[in-house]
């Protein structure tokens, strides 16, 4: 009896994990691999990890803590290239270690205790609590009204931004607003792929909807159908065979891409031949 | 005539370093104007200030108010700027250009859609509008640009070196475009390349710090050095060639 009640739990947790993540991820890795922005989005969830260490240490949740850091790091970076002042590339590379190693400092002087590292570092089923879904869940109705409110000003101005100075005067508060939003969206995922693998969790549905369309509403869409089908059925692999839910869900998605890829070349192949 | 845009004693720097100084300027109605200068003489700058992306240090410019329907300025930046691998179609770019006026929360309407529509058959694009900007060719990108910048009936039409991108098949169908939208709009045309610009404008201003206006077409020689305005020609062929004076 209590078996079968944790696994009606954890099937509803598995289900609603997997829309939330699919549409956070679907929304904002469009707009990342879109702006070419995969690199810097890289940086920002490593730069988090900082901020779980340091959330460990002083007692305070670490989701909140990487959200912290998540968000500083992302306006760092992007004020400094908007002001021009630094490489970003360099920048974000050195983010990336200094997070990680700031983040692994603090979890080795917590006393007493020694945390779930590798959940963190590849995603746990067991660490996603109540509370992880519902941030999930508010930061999909967020973003849902934020993309749906401002769809044509965020387009344009990912596109042609200077175009968009001549008619717009918050170019630059929509960037730093949209930035801040994927860095939370990357921190909210993390409890679900971890911190070394989110990332893919944003550009591989992307990628796997551009194969069918280059329309941008398109690919938010097929994004988030691809995400769903690619988070739900790792989630079940990895409770089926106990490993880290991350690494089974980037798995399925790699799998989904290459045999989306040969179907679209077994496809071009055809339209060639008529 | 009637004017449209007023530049009075403006002075424009970057950083501190002066780049335009006591620019006089007066835009009318049906006007053509060809602006030339050499690299770094505050053309773009010019631009610029027009476009509302840098305030003058001092002076002003004024915009006829009287005359604005639909909106002041059409823009159509060198093809540099935007993203040749944008996810974005055709008809959306072009819709962009409708952007001037409607706020952060804009919804395009059907009207304006329509408006897209007739842009887009207007100027050849008719079966593209679902396109993204990766399918286009040079030309047609052009063409798309020129929608952006023309579909919200400015008063003033800006065009930043439009020569850089301009295939060779559509140029001559671009600048007679040019000439019909003449009739209903100003135009003022930036570019380096002056054998293409004195066919097409009625009159020409010669920017190098100062801005010195000239009411014909006709450049020679004398006109340039008199205004300090050392240009270079650059033009491209199959034939390395040198141009010669033109006989009266």
């Amino acid at each position: 009896m209590e078996q079968s009640i944790f696994q009606y739990d954890f099937i509803i947790k598995g289900i609603l994990g997997a829309v939330f993540a699919s549409i956070t991820a679907g929304l904002a890795g469009t707009y990342v691999v879109s702006k070419r922005m995969v690199f810097l989005s890289g940086g920002i969830t490593h730069a988090s990890f900082g901020g779980i260490g340091l959330g460990y240490f002083a007692g305070i949740n670490p989701v909140a803590g990487a959200a912290v850091f998540g968000i500083m790091s992302a306006l760092g970076i992007e004020y400094l290239s908007v002001k021009h002042k630094i490489r970003e590339d360099s920048a974000i590379g050195i983010l990336w270690a200094f997070g990680m190693a700031v983040g692994v400092i603090f979890i080795y002087l917590t006393p007493g205790y020694t945390p779930n590292l590798m959940g963190y570092l590849f995603g746990s089923i067991l660490t996603v609590t109540n509370a992880d879904l519902l941030a999930l869940g508010t930061m999909s109705v967020v973003l849902i009204a934020y993309f749906g409110l401002f769809y044509r000003t965020i387009l344009y101005i990912s596109f042609d931004e200077q175009f968009a100075r001549t008619y717009s005067a918050y170019v630059d508060v929509f960037k730093y607003i949209t930035t801040s939003l994927i860095a939370l969206t990357i921190v909210l995922n993390i409890r679900m792929a971890g911190v070394v693998l989110v990332i893919s969790l944003l550009t591989i549905p992307p990628n796997i909807a551009m194969i069918f369309t280059r329309v941008y509403l398109r690919i938010v869409l097929l994004s988030i159908l691809a995400g769903f089908i690619g988070t739900a059925t790792g989630y079940l692999i990895a409770y089926v065979a106990g490993i880290p839910v991350g690494a089974t869900i980037i798995c399925t998605m790699v799998i989904m891409w290459i045999f989306a890829k040969g179907i679209n070349q077994i496809r071009e192949l055809f339209d060639h031949k008529n | 005539m009637t004017w449209i845009l007023e530049m009075k004693s403006v002075d424009a720097s970057y950083g501190g370093v002066p780049v335009l100084k006591d620019i006089n300027f007066k835009v009318f109605e049906k006007d053509f104007i060809g602006v030339i200068g050499p690299n770094g003489g505050g053309k773009t700058t010019l631009l610029k200030l027009i476009l509302g992306l840098l305030k003058p240090v001092s002076g002003g410019i004024i915009f006829n108010n009287d005359l604005i329907n639909g909106s002041r300025i059409g823009y159509l930046p060198q093809i540099s700027t935007g993203d040749m691998n944008y996810p974005v179609t055709v008809k959306d770019i072009i819709l962009s250009g409708l952007m001037i006026g409607k706020g952060i929360f804009s919804r395009m309407s059907v009207t304006d859609r329509k408006k897209a529509d007739h842009v887009i058959g207007q100027l050849g694009l008719e079966g593209m509008e679902g396109a993204t900007v990766n399918e286009l060719s040079g030309g047609q990108m052009q063409r798309v640009y020129l929608g952006r910048a023309i579909i919200g009936e400015p008063r003033l039409l800006l065009l930043d070196e439009p020569g850089n991108f301009v295939d060779s098949s559509f140029e001559n169908d671009f600048y007679e475009k040019l000439k019909d939208l003449n009739d209903r709009m100003a135009i003022l045309m930036v570019s380096h390349d002056i054998g293409t610009i004195s066919a097409h404008i009625k009159s020409f201003a010669c920017v190098n710090r100062s801005l010195h206006y000239h009411p014909s077409h006709e450049i020679t020689n004398e006109d340039l050095l008199a205004y300090g305005c050392p240009i270079q020609l650059i033009t491209h062929g199959d034939v390395p060639h040198t141009v010669l004076k033109r006989h009266e």
